[in-house]
């Protein structure tokens, strides 16, 4: 039952979601791609691509998109697909908007306690790990091609890599032009040149 | 006044890229300013319980400015607000895309945007990095839950669990210290 299973899913995802968008990623991965197999790895990544390109949280851009994509995975067609989207959605919400409404008062009165910041200086630095986790998982042969069979697939990703990590690092290059750059770049190298 | 606040979050949803981060002015822009529904520090209040609660960052913000403004109801009108602009466009997206996925033109468009996607997610590593103090002392926190995770497949949620107990008795530790 795909659609029980993404409710249960999503609201684990929501509830441990701490740290923004990206966090939520490596979440993602690990219970959506490695342990349910609704998406591969290369769809996940084209997934986060999208969510980076298109206006709001990129953590509801991410939740829709798998929520549909899982469900005509699964063999439903495009309709229940839509109804999979909602359902992802609203799951990844509603336990964090019931934590709120508990805590907000709570953590207003103790956000100064040095056991409340305590938390916090622990829990950022853990959290690092998240994101960084999810982009090693993501350096792989679906995403940068087989080395010793695709090396000409391989070392392009290699550059593209290489190009896009420095300049954003750098200087703030902008996420949608350079996903389109790539994209557009992909398709003369791929496409018009048959690389 | 909830329908303004639906309309007031729509817009909001709609009309900025780049993540939750990204929200937050023109929130401020339209509850602060506009509507003048929170004073300032109302919404900085907001602002910093929204960073330490689970969740989608803006949409924490969202139904957290709905519920001060009006409870409950207003909360769930403002975070549907600034979550239907995301579902619709990525749900267009998703069924236009579901079609053309084995078409070698959109296959060749997505080889070339993979590798700068995996560039995209790490540099906010490192600006992340910087932003949570990382320092000699603690550099084993996000190594250490790097590989947990990777590596030995934890899930992250133990990772977070694990770093805010430790942070709690911490604390406790350096309170009774005190």
């Amino acid at each position: 039952m795909i659609f029980l299973k993404l409710f249960l899913v999503f609201s684990y995802i929501g509830l441990f979601n701490f740290g923004g968008g990206y966090a939520m990623l490596s979440f993602i991965q690990q219970e959506v791609v490695q342990k349910e197999g609704w998406l591969t790895e290369s769809e996940f990544t084209d997934i986060v691509a999208i969510s980076q390109s298109t206006p709001g949280p990129i953590g509801i851009n991410c939740a829709t998109y798998t929520g549909y994509t899982a469900v005509v995975n699964d063999g439903y067609p495009w309709w229940m697909g839509i109804l999979g989207s909602i359902l992802t959605s609203i799951s990844v919400l509603w336990l964090p908007f019931i934590v709120m409404i508990w805590v907000s008062k709570l953590l207003l009165h103790y956000k100064d306690h040095l056991v409340t910041q305590s938390i916090f200086r622990v829990l950022r630095p853990a959290i690092i790990g998240l994101l960084a986790s999810a982009a090693l998982s993501l350096m792989n042969t679906e995403n940068f091609g087989v080395p010793l069979q695709n090396p000409v697939q391989f070392s392009i990703s290699i550059v593209i890599f290489a190009v896009v990590f420095s300049g954003m690092y750098m200087r703030k290059l902008n996420i949608i032009y350079t996903t389109f750059s790539c994209g557009l770049l992909g398709i003369l190298l791929y496409g018009v040149l048959g690389l | 006044m909830n329908k303004e606040l639906f309309l007031t979050f729509l817009k909001i949803g709609g009309f900025t890229l780049g993540g939750g981060a990204a929200m937050v002015p023109m929130m401020e822009k339209e509850i602060v300013l506009k509507h003048q529904w929170l004073s300032k520090e109302e919404f900085l209040d907001i602002y910093a319980v929204s960073q330490a609660t689970p969740g989608i960052f803006a949409v924490d913000m969202a139904s957290h400015i709905g519920y001060k403004i009006g409870g409950v109801k207003s909360g769930i009108i403002a975070a549907l607000g600034v979550v239907v602009p995301s579902i619709v466009i990525i749900l267009a997206i998703a069924i236009v895309f579901s079609q053309f996925k084995d078409n070698p033109w959109v296959e060749a468009f997505f080889k070339g945007v993979r590798p700068a996607v995996v560039a995209l997610l790490a540099v906010p590593i490192f600006s992340m990095a910087r932003s949570a103090r990382i320092t000699w002392a603690n550099c084993w926190i996000p190594i250490a839950s790097t590989l947990l995770i990777w590596l030995c497949g934890v899930s992250p949620a133990w990772i977070i669990l694990i770093a805010g107990l430790g942070g709690f008795l911490y604390g406790l530790y350096l309170n009774k210290k005190q």
